[in-house]
Protein backbone atom coordinates (compact mmCIF):
# COMPACT_ATOMS: atom_id res chain seq x y z
CA UNK A 1 0.00 0.00 0.00
CA UNK A 2 1.22 3.28 -0.76
CA UNK A 3 1.86 6.19 2.09
CA UNK A 4 0.86 8.60 -0.22
CA UNK A 5 -1.27 9.06 -3.34
CA UNK A 6 -1.99 12.27 -5.18
CA UNK A 7 -4.23 11.07 -8.42
CA UNK A 8 -4.80 14.39 -10.87
CA UNK A 9 -4.11 17.12 -8.78
CA UNK A 10 -5.17 20.43 -10.41
CA UNK A 11 -3.98 23.79 -8.95
CA UNK A 12 -4.77 27.68 -10.33
CA UNK A 13 -3.91 30.95 -8.96
CA UNK A 14 -6.24 33.19 -10.32
CA UNK A 15 -7.06 31.74 -13.17
CA UNK A 16 -3.28 30.79 -13.92
CA UNK A 17 -3.15 26.93 -13.86
CA UNK A 18 -0.09 26.20 -11.75
CA UNK A 19 -0.35 22.10 -11.55
CA UNK A 20 -1.37 20.52 -14.71
CA UNK A 21 -2.83 17.29 -13.89
CA UNK A 22 -0.15 15.49 -11.73
CA UNK A 23 -0.48 12.11 -10.13
CA UNK A 24 2.49 10.44 -8.51
CA UNK A 25 3.10 8.10 -5.33
CA UNK A 26 5.05 7.74 -2.49
CA UNK A 27 5.92 4.54 -0.89
CA UNK A 28 7.18 3.06 2.47
CA UNK A 29 10.46 3.99 2.86
CA UNK A 30 10.84 5.37 -0.47
CA UNK A 31 12.91 8.75 -0.79
CA UNK A 32 11.23 11.17 -3.80
CA UNK A 33 12.59 14.31 -5.46
CA UNK A 34 10.92 17.05 -7.45
CA UNK A 35 13.27 18.73 -9.39
CA UNK A 36 12.61 21.66 -12.18
CA UNK A 37 13.12 25.43 -12.22
CA UNK A 38 11.40 28.32 -9.88
CA UNK A 39 7.53 28.35 -10.77
CA UNK A 40 7.42 24.85 -12.26
CA UNK A 41 5.21 24.06 -9.45
CA UNK A 42 6.74 22.02 -7.23
CA UNK A 43 6.47 24.00 -4.15
CA UNK A 44 2.63 24.39 -4.78
CA UNK A 45 2.42 20.56 -4.95
CA UNK A 46 4.11 20.22 -1.56
CA UNK A 47 1.64 22.53 -0.11
CA UNK A 48 -1.08 20.90 -1.93
CA UNK A 49 -0.28 17.35 -0.06
CA UNK A 50 0.66 18.90 3.16
CA UNK A 51 -3.21 20.48 3.25
CA UNK A 52 -1.99 24.07 3.16
CA UNK A 53 -3.49 24.34 0.07
CA UNK A 54 -6.69 23.10 -1.80
CA UNK A 55 -6.74 21.44 -4.75
CA UNK A 56 -9.22 22.13 -7.43
CA UNK A 57 -9.47 18.53 -8.89
CA UNK A 58 -7.96 15.51 -7.83
CA UNK A 59 -7.62 13.32 -5.39
CA UNK A 60 -5.13 12.51 -2.05
CA UNK A 61 -4.73 9.18 -0.29
CA UNK A 62 -3.07 8.86 2.41
CA UNK A 63 -2.13 5.03 3.45
CA UNK A 64 -4.96 3.95 1.54
CA UNK A 65 -7.60 6.43 2.99
CA UNK A 66 -8.89 9.48 0.52
CA UNK A 67 -8.00 12.81 2.79
CA UNK A 68 -9.25 15.17 0.23
CA UNK A 69 -10.87 15.08 -3.04
CA UNK A 70 -13.24 17.34 -5.12
CA UNK A 71 -16.83 16.86 -5.63
CA UNK A 72 -18.49 16.99 -8.91
CA UNK A 73 -19.71 20.62 -7.87
CA UNK A 74 -16.19 22.20 -7.58
CA UNK A 75 -15.92 22.39 -3.51
CA UNK A 76 -12.68 20.34 -1.95
CA UNK A 77 -13.86 17.99 0.74
CA UNK A 78 -11.69 16.74 3.60
CA UNK A 79 -13.01 13.82 5.97
CA UNK A 80 -13.99 15.71 9.53
CA UNK A 81 -12.55 15.38 12.93
CA UNK A 82 -10.46 12.11 13.81
CA UNK A 83 -9.78 10.90 10.18
CA UNK A 84 -8.45 14.57 9.59
CA UNK A 85 -6.52 13.74 12.23
CA UNK A 86 -5.02 10.78 11.60
CA UNK A 87 -4.19 12.08 7.98
CA UNK A 88 -2.62 15.25 9.27
CA UNK A 89 -0.32 12.58 11.71
CA UNK A 90 0.66 11.07 8.74
CA UNK A 91 2.81 13.75 7.76
CA UNK A 92 5.23 16.39 8.49
CA UNK A 93 6.94 19.65 6.45
CA UNK A 94 10.09 20.66 6.88
CA UNK A 95 9.72 24.58 5.33
CA UNK A 96 12.26 26.66 3.60
CA UNK A 97 12.51 29.12 6.55
CA UNK A 98 12.30 27.01 9.01
CA UNK A 99 9.42 28.63 10.76
CA UNK A 100 10.74 27.67 14.31
CA UNK A 101 8.58 29.32 17.16
CA UNK A 102 11.12 31.89 18.48
CA UNK A 103 9.55 32.69 21.90
CA UNK A 104 10.14 28.85 23.03
CA UNK A 105 13.27 27.49 23.70
CA UNK A 106 14.73 24.88 20.48
CA UNK A 107 13.45 21.98 23.59
CA UNK A 108 9.88 23.78 23.80
CA UNK A 109 9.78 23.73 20.22
CA UNK A 110 10.07 20.01 19.94
CA UNK A 111 8.75 19.13 23.05
CA UNK A 112 5.31 21.33 23.19
CA UNK A 113 3.49 19.59 19.97
CA UNK A 114 4.23 16.22 21.33
CA UNK A 115 3.07 17.04 24.96
CA UNK A 116 -0.14 19.35 23.71
CA UNK A 117 -1.48 17.53 20.25
CA UNK A 118 -0.30 14.08 21.07
CA UNK A 119 -0.72 13.61 24.39
CA UNK A 120 2.64 12.63 25.29
CA UNK A 121 4.18 12.54 28.72
CA UNK A 122 5.99 15.40 29.41
CA UNK A 123 8.96 13.50 30.77
CA UNK A 124 8.93 10.91 27.82
CA UNK A 125 8.38 13.87 24.94
CA UNK A 126 12.22 15.71 26.77
CA UNK A 127 13.71 12.47 26.81
CA UNK A 128 12.50 11.74 23.08
CA UNK A 129 13.49 14.98 21.98
CA UNK A 130 16.96 15.45 23.59
CA UNK A 131 17.40 12.04 21.51
CA UNK A 132 16.66 14.01 18.73
CA UNK A 133 18.72 16.83 19.50
CA UNK A 134 22.04 14.41 19.97
CA UNK A 135 21.30 12.76 16.58
CA UNK A 136 21.13 16.28 14.83
CA UNK A 137 24.29 17.37 16.89
CA UNK A 138 22.47 20.23 19.34
CA UNK A 139 22.47 18.55 22.20
CA UNK A 140 24.10 21.66 24.03
CA UNK A 141 21.63 24.05 22.50
CA UNK A 142 18.40 22.44 24.13
CA UNK A 143 18.33 25.46 26.03
CA UNK A 144 18.73 28.26 23.04
CA UNK A 145 16.01 30.24 21.17
CA UNK A 146 15.77 30.36 17.67
CA UNK A 147 17.30 33.40 17.30
CA UNK A 148 20.78 31.96 18.67
CA UNK A 149 21.15 29.61 16.25
CA UNK A 150 22.61 30.06 12.65
CA UNK A 151 20.29 28.86 9.50
CA UNK A 152 21.73 24.67 9.70
CA UNK A 153 21.12 24.60 13.06
CA UNK A 154 17.40 26.22 12.53
CA UNK A 155 16.80 23.98 10.22
CA UNK A 156 18.19 20.56 12.07
CA UNK A 157 16.18 21.58 14.95
CA UNK A 158 12.86 22.18 12.68
CA UNK A 159 13.70 18.49 10.96
CA UNK A 160 13.82 17.46 15.24
CA UNK A 161 10.66 19.13 15.59
CA UNK A 162 8.96 17.17 12.18
CA UNK A 163 10.39 13.86 13.74
CA UNK A 164 9.34 14.22 16.85
CA UNK A 165 5.70 13.80 15.65
CA UNK A 166 6.80 9.96 14.22
CA UNK A 167 5.67 11.22 10.59
CA UNK A 168 5.42 8.03 7.92
CA UNK A 169 6.19 10.43 5.05
CA UNK A 170 8.36 13.92 6.08
CA UNK A 171 8.30 16.57 3.30
CA UNK A 172 10.96 19.10 2.61
CA UNK A 173 10.62 22.44 1.24
CA UNK A 174 13.78 23.50 -0.28
CA UNK A 175 15.00 23.18 2.72
CA UNK A 176 18.70 24.49 1.81
CA UNK A 177 17.46 27.06 0.00
CA UNK A 178 17.64 29.96 2.40
CA UNK A 179 21.22 28.13 3.18
CA UNK A 180 25.41 29.28 2.83
CA UNK A 181 26.97 26.35 1.12
CA UNK A 182 28.47 25.33 4.02
CA UNK A 183 25.57 24.91 6.40
CA UNK A 184 23.89 23.51 3.18
CA UNK A 185 26.05 21.02 3.65
CA UNK A 186 25.15 20.28 7.15
CA UNK A 187 21.80 19.95 6.73
CA UNK A 188 21.82 17.67 3.69
CA UNK A 189 23.42 15.36 6.49
CA UNK A 190 21.20 14.69 8.26
CA UNK A 191 18.76 14.64 5.57
CA UNK A 192 21.13 11.63 3.94
CA UNK A 193 20.95 10.11 7.76
CA UNK A 194 17.37 9.98 7.72
CA UNK A 195 17.45 8.09 4.09
CA UNK A 196 19.61 5.98 5.70
CA UNK A 197 16.95 4.61 8.61
CA UNK A 198 14.44 4.44 5.56
CA UNK A 199 12.23 7.85 6.31
CA UNK A 200 9.71 8.05 3.38
CA UNK A 201 10.65 11.92 2.03
CA UNK A 202 9.49 13.97 -0.80
CA UNK A 203 11.97 16.57 -0.84
CA UNK A 204 11.73 19.43 -3.07
CA UNK A 205 15.45 20.95 -4.20
CA UNK A 206 17.50 22.76 -5.97
CA UNK A 207 20.30 20.63 -4.94
CA UNK A 208 21.05 18.17 -7.84
CA UNK A 209 23.72 15.97 -6.95
CA UNK A 210 22.42 15.46 -3.63
CA UNK A 211 18.76 15.04 -5.41
CA UNK A 212 20.65 12.39 -7.68
CA UNK A 213 22.64 10.73 -4.90
CA UNK A 214 19.66 10.58 -2.59
CA UNK A 215 16.63 9.96 -4.45
CA UNK A 216 14.60 6.18 -5.37
CA UNK A 217 12.77 8.16 -7.83
CA UNK A 218 12.92 11.23 -9.09
CA UNK A 219 10.37 14.11 -10.95
CA UNK A 220 11.16 16.79 -12.65
CA UNK A 221 8.91 19.10 -12.84
CA UNK A 222 8.27 22.29 -15.64
CA UNK A 223 4.99 24.29 -15.91
CA UNK A 224 2.99 22.68 -13.79
CA UNK A 225 3.17 19.07 -15.51
CA UNK A 226 5.98 16.12 -15.29
CA UNK A 227 8.46 16.54 -17.79
CA UNK A 228 10.45 13.47 -16.54
CA UNK A 229 10.28 10.79 -14.04
CA UNK A 230 11.90 7.93 -13.03
CA UNK A 231 14.61 6.40 -11.44
CA UNK A 232 17.47 8.85 -10.35
CA UNK A 233 19.53 7.18 -12.95
CA UNK A 234 17.00 7.59 -15.69
CA UNK A 235 15.95 10.88 -14.74
CA UNK A 236 19.50 12.55 -14.74
CA UNK A 237 20.73 10.90 -18.04
CA UNK A 238 17.55 11.74 -19.67
CA UNK A 239 17.69 13.40 -23.08
CA UNK A 240 14.62 16.06 -22.64
CA UNK A 241 15.19 19.06 -24.15
CA UNK A 242 13.53 20.96 -21.46
CA UNK A 243 15.77 19.45 -18.63
CA UNK A 244 19.25 19.52 -21.02
CA UNK A 245 18.26 23.36 -20.97
CA UNK A 246 17.60 23.63 -17.16
CA UNK A 247 21.12 21.53 -16.14
CA UNK A 248 22.77 23.17 -18.81
CA UNK A 249 21.83 26.69 -17.02
CA UNK A 250 22.89 25.05 -13.47
CA UNK A 251 26.32 24.29 -15.03
CA UNK A 252 27.39 27.70 -16.05
CA UNK B 1 -6.96 74.32 54.39
CA UNK B 2 -3.57 73.25 55.72
CA UNK B 3 -1.13 71.17 53.10
CA UNK B 4 -1.65 68.44 54.55
CA UNK B 5 -5.35 68.24 54.40
CA UNK B 6 -5.02 68.95 51.06
CA UNK B 7 -2.41 66.17 50.05
CA UNK B 8 -4.86 63.59 51.93
CA UNK B 9 -7.90 64.92 49.74
CA UNK B 10 -5.80 65.04 45.96
CA UNK B 11 -4.34 61.32 47.49
CA UNK B 12 -8.17 59.78 48.20
CA UNK B 13 -8.39 61.32 44.70
CA UNK B 14 -5.94 59.80 43.53
CA UNK B 15 -7.30 56.26 45.08
CA UNK B 16 -10.18 57.12 43.10
CA UNK B 17 -8.12 57.76 39.70
CA UNK B 18 -6.32 54.50 39.85
CA UNK B 19 -9.43 52.41 40.77
CA UNK B 20 -10.67 53.83 36.93
CA UNK B 21 -7.79 52.98 35.56
CA UNK B 22 -7.54 49.62 36.98
CA UNK B 23 -10.91 48.55 36.25
CA UNK B 24 -10.57 50.03 32.69
CA UNK B 25 -7.53 47.98 31.79
CA UNK B 26 -9.23 44.76 33.14
CA UNK B 27 -12.20 45.47 30.75
CA UNK B 28 -10.64 46.77 28.07
CA UNK B 29 -7.59 44.75 27.07
CA UNK B 30 -9.80 41.23 26.86
CA UNK B 31 -12.51 43.32 25.44
CA UNK B 32 -10.08 44.50 22.88
CA UNK B 33 -9.05 41.35 21.79
CA UNK B 34 -12.76 40.21 21.20
CA UNK B 35 -13.35 43.37 19.29
CA UNK B 36 -10.38 42.92 16.89
CA UNK B 37 -11.62 39.49 15.97
CA UNK B 38 -14.80 41.34 14.91
CA UNK B 39 -12.45 43.90 12.87
CA UNK B 40 -11.07 40.65 10.99
CA UNK B 41 -13.97 38.58 10.68
CA UNK B 42 -14.63 36.94 7.54
CA UNK B 43 -18.30 38.23 7.97
CA UNK B 44 -19.05 41.28 6.25
CA UNK B 45 -21.89 42.68 9.17
CA UNK B 46 -19.75 41.87 12.05
CA UNK B 47 -16.66 43.58 10.42
CA UNK B 48 -18.78 46.88 9.37
CA UNK B 49 -20.69 46.83 12.68
CA UNK B 50 -17.43 46.29 14.18
CA UNK B 51 -15.60 48.84 11.81
CA UNK B 52 -18.81 51.76 12.68
CA UNK B 53 -17.86 50.97 16.27
CA UNK B 54 -13.84 51.87 16.27
CA UNK B 55 -14.36 54.94 14.10
CA UNK B 56 -17.55 56.54 16.57
CA UNK B 57 -14.58 55.70 19.63
CA UNK B 58 -12.09 57.14 17.77
CA UNK B 59 -13.93 59.88 16.32
CA UNK B 60 -16.14 61.79 19.27
CA UNK B 61 -14.47 63.07 22.22
CA UNK B 62 -14.24 60.70 25.41
CA UNK B 63 -15.80 63.07 27.30
CA UNK B 64 -18.83 63.18 25.15
CA UNK B 65 -18.97 59.43 25.25
CA UNK B 66 -18.70 59.57 28.87
CA UNK B 67 -21.68 61.98 29.06
CA UNK B 68 -23.82 59.53 26.64
CA UNK B 69 -23.25 56.59 28.69
CA UNK B 70 -24.56 58.78 32.09
CA UNK B 71 -26.98 60.53 30.76
CA UNK B 72 -27.99 58.09 27.93
CA UNK B 73 -30.44 55.73 29.72
CA UNK B 74 -32.47 58.67 31.53
CA UNK B 75 -32.56 60.47 27.79
CA UNK B 76 -33.39 57.49 25.77
CA UNK B 77 -35.45 54.91 28.20
CA UNK B 78 -36.75 57.35 30.84
CA UNK B 79 -34.06 55.37 33.43
CA UNK B 80 -33.15 56.60 36.45
CA UNK B 81 -30.49 54.65 38.40
CA UNK B 82 -29.11 55.16 41.61
CA UNK B 83 -25.86 56.70 42.69
CA UNK B 84 -23.82 53.62 41.40
CA UNK B 85 -24.58 54.45 38.32
CA UNK B 86 -22.35 57.36 37.84
CA UNK B 87 -18.89 54.94 38.37
CA UNK B 88 -20.21 52.36 36.72
CA UNK B 89 -20.81 54.78 33.78
CA UNK B 90 -17.29 55.77 33.55
CA UNK B 91 -16.15 52.50 33.65
CA UNK B 92 -18.53 51.27 31.09
CA UNK B 93 -17.08 54.31 28.98
CA UNK B 94 -13.55 54.17 29.41
CA UNK B 95 -13.25 50.73 28.68
CA UNK B 96 -15.53 50.56 25.14
CA UNK B 97 -13.70 53.32 24.39
CA UNK B 98 -10.11 52.08 25.04
CA UNK B 99 -10.73 48.97 23.85
CA UNK B 100 -11.49 50.72 20.16
CA UNK B 101 -7.92 51.68 20.47
CA UNK B 102 -6.34 47.90 21.79
CA UNK B 103 -8.53 46.10 19.09
CA UNK B 104 -6.81 48.27 16.55
CA UNK B 105 -3.20 47.63 18.33
CA UNK B 106 -4.09 44.21 18.53
CA UNK B 107 -4.97 43.79 14.77
CA UNK B 108 -2.21 45.13 13.77
CA UNK B 109 -0.10 43.10 16.03
CA UNK B 110 -1.75 39.96 14.17
CA UNK B 111 -1.35 40.78 11.41
CA UNK B 112 2.30 41.44 11.22
CA UNK B 113 2.77 37.79 11.97
CA UNK B 114 4.18 35.81 9.44
CA UNK B 115 2.16 33.33 7.67
CA UNK B 116 4.61 30.65 8.18
CA UNK B 117 3.96 30.52 12.12
CA UNK B 118 0.37 29.31 11.15
CA UNK B 119 1.78 27.20 8.57
CA UNK B 120 4.09 25.68 10.78
CA UNK B 121 1.48 25.18 13.83
CA UNK B 122 -1.37 23.81 11.23
CA UNK B 123 1.29 21.02 9.81
CA UNK B 124 2.20 20.32 14.16
CA UNK B 125 -1.04 19.21 14.83
CA UNK B 126 -2.31 22.38 17.09
CA UNK B 127 -5.67 23.11 16.63
CA UNK B 128 -6.94 26.89 15.52
CA UNK B 129 -7.40 27.97 19.42
CA UNK B 130 -4.09 26.95 20.75
CA UNK B 131 -2.35 27.86 17.44
CA UNK B 132 -3.58 31.66 18.73
CA UNK B 133 -3.07 31.36 22.22
CA UNK B 134 0.18 29.67 22.75
CA UNK B 135 1.73 30.11 19.08
CA UNK B 136 0.88 33.69 18.09
CA UNK B 137 -0.48 35.86 20.75
CA UNK B 138 2.48 35.71 22.88
CA UNK B 139 4.86 36.90 19.94
CA UNK B 140 2.20 39.59 18.94
CA UNK B 141 1.88 40.93 22.72
CA UNK B 142 5.78 40.96 22.59
CA UNK B 143 4.85 43.43 19.50
CA UNK B 144 2.70 45.58 20.41
CA UNK B 145 3.65 46.22 23.67
CA UNK B 146 5.47 49.85 22.63
CA UNK B 147 2.07 50.78 21.63
CA UNK B 148 0.27 49.62 24.32
CA UNK B 149 2.19 51.56 26.60
CA UNK B 150 1.52 54.49 24.63
CA UNK B 151 -1.81 53.78 25.38
CA UNK B 152 -1.90 52.81 29.00
CA UNK B 153 -0.02 56.16 30.11
CA UNK B 154 -2.72 58.17 27.92
CA UNK B 155 -5.17 56.28 30.18
CA UNK B 156 -3.48 57.48 33.57
CA UNK B 157 -4.23 60.98 32.21
CA UNK B 158 -7.41 60.60 30.62
CA UNK B 159 -9.05 59.48 34.18
CA UNK B 160 -9.67 63.23 34.53
CA UNK B 161 -11.83 63.34 31.98
CA UNK B 162 -14.21 61.74 34.85
CA UNK B 163 -14.79 65.36 36.19
CA UNK B 164 -16.97 65.85 33.80
CA UNK B 165 -19.14 63.49 35.60
CA UNK B 166 -18.80 65.04 38.73
CA UNK B 167 -16.89 61.66 40.16
CA UNK B 168 -14.51 62.84 42.92
CA UNK B 169 -11.46 61.70 41.07
CA UNK B 170 -8.37 63.27 41.72
CA UNK B 171 -8.38 66.06 38.88
CA UNK B 172 -12.25 66.95 40.89
CA UNK B 173 -10.93 67.67 43.89
CA UNK B 174 -8.11 69.22 42.60
CA UNK B 175 -10.65 71.85 40.48
CA UNK B 176 -12.40 72.07 43.94
CA UNK B 177 -9.59 73.28 46.21
CA UNK B 178 -8.32 75.49 43.98
CA UNK B 179 -11.75 77.01 43.35
CA UNK B 180 -12.43 77.24 47.09
CA UNK B 181 -8.64 78.22 48.31
CA UNK B 182 -8.03 80.54 45.17
CA UNK B 183 -4.47 78.37 45.03
CA UNK B 184 -2.79 77.36 41.91
CA UNK B 185 -1.11 75.11 44.25
CA UNK B 186 -3.77 72.07 44.38
CA UNK B 187 -2.83 71.53 40.37
CA UNK B 188 0.79 71.57 40.73
CA UNK B 189 0.48 69.00 43.63
CA UNK B 190 -2.05 66.74 41.12
CA UNK B 191 0.06 67.39 38.05
CA UNK B 192 3.00 65.50 40.28
CA UNK B 193 0.89 62.53 41.62
CA UNK B 194 0.12 62.42 37.74
CA UNK B 195 3.77 61.82 36.88
CA UNK B 196 4.56 59.90 39.44
CA UNK B 197 1.38 57.95 38.49
CA UNK B 198 3.16 57.53 34.98
CA UNK B 199 6.11 57.18 35.72
CA UNK B 200 5.99 54.03 37.98
CA UNK B 201 3.32 52.62 35.21
CA UNK B 202 5.67 53.52 32.55
CA UNK B 203 9.06 51.92 34.96
CA UNK B 204 6.21 48.64 35.00
CA UNK B 205 6.09 48.49 31.15
CA UNK B 206 9.43 48.77 30.51
CA UNK B 207 10.06 46.03 32.84
CA UNK B 208 7.59 43.73 31.29
CA UNK B 209 9.22 44.60 27.63
CA UNK B 210 12.91 43.64 29.15
CA UNK B 211 11.38 40.47 30.53
CA UNK B 212 10.52 40.11 26.81
CA UNK B 213 13.75 40.56 25.34
CA UNK B 214 14.98 36.84 25.57
CA UNK B 215 13.99 36.18 21.72
CA UNK B 216 13.58 38.86 18.52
Amino acid sequence: MALLEMKHIRKSFDGLEVIRDISLQVDQGEVLSIIGPSGSGKSTMLRCATMLETIDAGEIWYLGEKTAWVEPDGTMVYPKGERLKKAHSCFGLVFQNFNLFPHFSVLKNIVDPMVHNQKKPKAEAVKEAMDLLGRMGLADKADAYPCQLSGGQSQRVAIARALALNPQVLFFDEPTSALDPELTGEVLKVIRSLAELHIAMVIVTHEMNFAKEISDHVIFMDKGMIEVEGSSEEVFSAKNDRMKAFFGKLEH
Amino acid sequence: MSFQVMMQQLGSGLLRSIHIFALTLLFSLPLGLLVSFGRMSKNRIIRSIVWIYISVMRGTPLMLQLLAVYFGPFYIGGLKLGTMWRFTAIIIAFSVNYAAYFAEIYRSGIESMPPGQYEAARILGYSRTSTFFRIILPQVIKRILPSVTNEVITLVKDTSLAFSLAYAEMFTIAKQIAAKETSFMPFLAAALFYYVFNAIVAFGMERIEKSLNYYT
